[in-house]
């Protein structure tokens, strides 16, 4: 059995330990924001947070996690509750299939945290490890800047 | 194969031998059924299960205490089409954006997509004629009577505009009839605002208190549609109603679906494309952690464990052997056939031959170009899977599907199961491009989902499998021949040579493929080009990977293939390539798209050194599309700086969507364009993964500028015609820069990119 922490909440699996933690959060757990793309680290779909810092958890085994404080889509916001870089995406109706999405909001928000006020090549280091197959990236980098502006000001 | 002077000509004889297949379903040219059938309407799938108390208006809309919902029966599959079909209603029922719900609804006929066909009436999109809208019309029937309710083509808003529309305003005149009766008052008193009946006093009911008197009125035949000046909702750039859900991780795609008991499953498929299992040894992987059962199925072995990953895992232990399908081995074998295939034995189709080509090619000025494109997956983000379960004699199926009622149909055929007990739950799709329009690995969970007695199944396919197992753009190669006078195009001949997309969607349902096929000389035959001698011909040459329909289908080749002939007839004839076009161009929608794009960029005007603009052209879908690239030369390679873009739709219901269709259909040609490339080798499909098949990424993707006209007379879809012109207008940019000409794709292979 091994515990987790996830959006603060604790969780017990006993999944085998080589699991990806992409898995044993959506199979397992059930939490299904956080997407299945490649397997392979190359589309960031799978994109959450461990300790803060943004992984992709389809190549990230559970065995690897020692109590440390994993963020999924569902802690980032929710629809009553949303996240700035959230109401942002809504604002600027970023998302079309959408099935990138959760990826591309972890890790936006992993960005905004370190850098909370990003240039465009902030934005493209941050980002390029997330593929969106309908082009939506306009949109995402204009959200970006929006939420930058938006939590600056406090709002 | 058919030989050219055995063709019947004429239009009408045209349409007769073109064949139509949509799906899984197929239309032969020919199959006639009644006019008064094709009149009498299908019943509301609605009213089967409607609970107390719930009425039903039309098979759009239905009505319950708790509100109003909208049956939007076309696939979201991020286009953002159920949210413009849902306006389309609410904008008649005279609704607020707040409080309209949508549901997809179940697989009907009464749904079906009466616009699928149109385009392969044998007329030009740009031919408004009586004759040419006849023809259309007649397509119609068809599409009726084979049910076909299916999200493609750009279709959806051409077939939902009137009678989405239609049924809002049914719907509202059945509130206002039953409000009269309540109130005692004349009909023609009252107005209707935002869900409610308001009589003259200012009193109101709520269309949830009049919906079950209303469903005992009769409907109105014809009611009166709003003037496109009083639209409140449609017009307008609206929120999407699934965008709040797919920025919080809650939307539900089918991946996501969730049922007590259910199991997980992953497959071992063959190594070759459509391979038949033969026999197998699952020794090695039944014993791996959590996996709880191994079920061969028709075309692999299904691993069932605890979790998906569990499964595929253990799937990749299996050995199997596979009936290998009989094909060529490697895509160079494929090629090298295709070049000596351009004689009459291979001769599909003819669709236009303007003048005397052969004459008009006997001297001159004459260029000769030849291009080709490789085969392309769909990659979808979502990969391919369904959760299916059979229990006390019905099944469900949860999917992201393109066509449920083509899915509802094999699953009986597959089950014996009546159609009434086989429920298709279409849910979000993680993209579909075409490709969830099949029905192959939803048809494998029900395969599973048979050997399991009752307990639930989701079967996802790893992205290899998805890589492996797509069904693909063609890879293609095409022939012209150009001459040039007095600086103008006086003749251009295109041959197009490729395997029938149609003939391999076709057999994979078991039917023959008898007549031309459409996609091989689409959006190349059907130009807005005055040229005096013009002459466009498909060739088909034999199968190798299964084939199917990839976002903007054979303009997505076309399009490369005929507008970069043009681009290198302008530079031989030494004038300016927008203004090359327009000397040319016959169709005024078209005309103004290329004028509007060559503003927007500044076309003409001089840039630095080390950057330089392309542009691209295509007709697709009944949408001229017009693209300029600019591009520069860095020290890392080629870098996309911006992107413009103006289509011409006819009339625009939600501009920020179209917007988004228009940048992203780009973003994928350009993406095909650069990186996009499938192989074959030993049999078997090379590229497994995004590290092998990427897609465009953020630093990579320019700058866009989008514009949108309302020059054509009819409306038209834009899921699609984005696409089409990216090849083109980056591949000009590329020898605008650095003189050099591409003629295939993927360009990656010729020069560096950022």
């Amino acid at each position: 059995m091994k515990t987790l922490n996830i959006n603060g909440q604790t969780y017990q699996t006993d999944a085998d330990g080589e699991t990806p933690l992409l898995w044993v959060i959506r199979d397992e757990i059930g939490l299904t924001g956080t997407k299945f793309g490649c397997g392979i680290a190359a589309c960031g779909a799978c994109t959450v947070h461990v300790d803060g810092t943004p992984v992709r958890s389809c190549s990230y085994p559970l065995g690897a996690i020692e109590g440390e404080a994993i963020t999924t889509i569902e802690g980032l916001g929710t629809p009553e509750a949303l996240h700035a870089l959230q109401a942002a995406w809504i604002k600027h109706q970023v998302a079309q299939c959408g099935y990138c999405q959760s990826g591309q909001l972890m890790s936006a928000a992993a960005l905004l945290k370190e850098t909370p006020t990003p240039t465009d090549s902030d934005i493209d280091e941050a980002m390029s490890g997330n593929l969106c197959r309908c082009g939506a990236y306009p949109r995402i980098r204009a959200a970006i800047h929006t939420a930058a502006k938006s939590i600056g000001e406090g709002a | 194969m058919a030989k050219a002077d055995k063709k019947p000509r004429g239009k009408v004889a045209k349409i007769a031998r073109r064949t139509f297949l949509v799906g899984s379903v197929a239309v032969v040219g020919g199959v006639t059924f009644g006019v008064w059938r094709y009149k009498t309407p299908y019943g509301n799938p609605l009213e089967k299960d409607l609970p107390d108390g719930e009425a039903t208006l039309t098979p759009y809309v239905k009505i319950n205490q708790d509100g109003v919902t909208i049956i939007t029966p076309r696939a979201e599959m991020g286009q953002g089409v159920q949210t413009t079909l849902a306006a389309m209603v609410a904008e008649e029922l005279d609704m607020d954006w707040a409080d309209v719900r949508i549901e997809h609804g179940p697989p009907s006929k009464a749904y079906y997509n009466a616009a699928l066909l149109e385009e392969m009436a044998g007329y030009s999109s740009t031919d408004n004629s009586e004759k040419a809208a006849r023809a259309r019309g007649l397509t119609k029937i068809p599409a009726k009577f084979l049910a076909l309710q299916v999200t493609g083509g750009s279709t959806s808003m051409v077939d939902a505009y009137e009678k989405m529309r239609l049924a809002g305003a049914s719907a509202r005149a059945a509130l206002l009839k039953a409000a009269a009766k309540r109130f005692d008052v004349d009909v023609d008193t009252l107005t209707t605002m935002a869900g409610h009946v308001v009589a003259p006093s200012g009193e109101r009911f709520a269309y949830t208190q009049l919906a079950e008197d209303a469903a005992k009125v009769k409907l109105p035949k014809r009611p009166k549609l709003r003037a496109k000046s009083d639209w409140k909702l449609l017009g307008k750039s609206l929120p999407r109603l699934d965008m709040v859900g797919k920025a919080t991780g809650t939307e539900t795609y089918s991946l996501d679906v969730r049922l007590p008991n259910m199991l997980y499953a992953a497959l071992k498929m063959g190594p070759m494309v459509g391979a038949q299992l033969e026999t197998y040894d699952a020794s090695a992987a039944k014993d791996m952690p959590g996996v709880e059962a191994i079920l061969p199925i028709s075309d692999g072995v299904a691993v069932l464990a605890r979790n998906s990953w569990a499964a595929m895992q253990a799937a990749q232990e299996i050995s199997a052997e596979f009936k290998a399908p009989d094909y060529r081995q490697s895509s160079d074998e494929q090629f090298a056939a295709f070049a000596t295939q351009f004689n009459d034995d291979h001769l599909d189709d003819e669709s236009r031959n303007d003048g005397d080509i052969e004459g008009a090619l006997q001297s001159g000025n004459i260029i000769e170009r030849e291009y080709s494109v490789p085969y392309l997956a769909h990659a979808t983000m979502e990969p391919m899977n369904a959760t299916a379960q059979l229990k006390d004699g019905r099944l469900d199926i949860w999917v992201g599907t393109q066509s449920p009622l083509a899915l509802q149909q094999i699953a009986r055929t597959v089950t014996g199961l009546e159609m009434e007990n086989i429920h298709v739950h279409t849910l979000a799709m993680g993209g579909g491009f075409g490709r969830r329009s099949e029905t192959d690995y939803a048809i494998q969970a029900v395969e599973i989902a048979q050997q399991l007695q009752g307990r639930p199944v989701k079967l996802t396919w790893s992205r290899e499998d998805d890589m492996r197992h797509d069904v693909y753009r063609p890879m293609a190669t095409a022939r012209f021949k150009g001459k040039i006078e007095n600086g103008k195009a006086a003749a251009l001949d295109g041959q197009l040579m490729c395997a029938s997309t149609l003939e391999s969607a076709m057999g994979r349902s078991g039917m023959p493929a008898p007549g031309s096929d459409f996609s091989t000389v689409q959006a190349a035959w059907d130009q807005p080009f005055d040229i005096p001698n013009y002459r466009i011909r498909g060739y088909r040459s034999q199968q190798q990977l299964p084939l199917g329909y990839w976002r903007s289908v054979g303009a997505s080749q076309n399009a490369f293939f005929h507008d970069s002939m043009m681009d290198e007839m302008a530079h031989a004839a030494g004038v300016d390539p927008l203004e090359f076009r327009l000397q040319s161009i016959n169709h005024m929608p078209s005309r103004k798209v290329l004028e509007r794009v060559g503003e927007m960029s500044s076309w003409g005007s001089i840039l630095p050194a080390g950057r330089a603009r392309g542009i691209g052209f295509c007709l697709s879908f009944g949408v001229p599309s017009a693209q300029v690239i600019e591009i520069s030369q860095t020290d890392d390679g080629i870098k996309l700086e911006k992107a413009f873009a103006v289509v011409d739709v006819g009339t625009v219901l939600d501009p920020r969507n179209v917007e988004a269709q228009v940048f992203g259909g780009m973003t994928f040609g350009l993406t095909a364009a650069i990186m996009g490339e499938i192989t074959v080798e030993g049999g078997e499909v090379v590229q497994g993964n995004f590290d092998s098949y990427d897609a465009l990424r953020m630093y990579q993707a320019p700058t866009f500028e989008v514009e949108i006209l309302e020059n054509e007379p009819h409306i038209r879809g834009i899921g699609e015609p984005g696409t089409p012109p990216a090849a083109p207008a980056i591949v000009n940019a590329i020898f605008a820069l650095t003189g050099r000409r591409l003629r295939s794709l993927p360009l990656n292979k010729h020069v560096d990119f950022v």
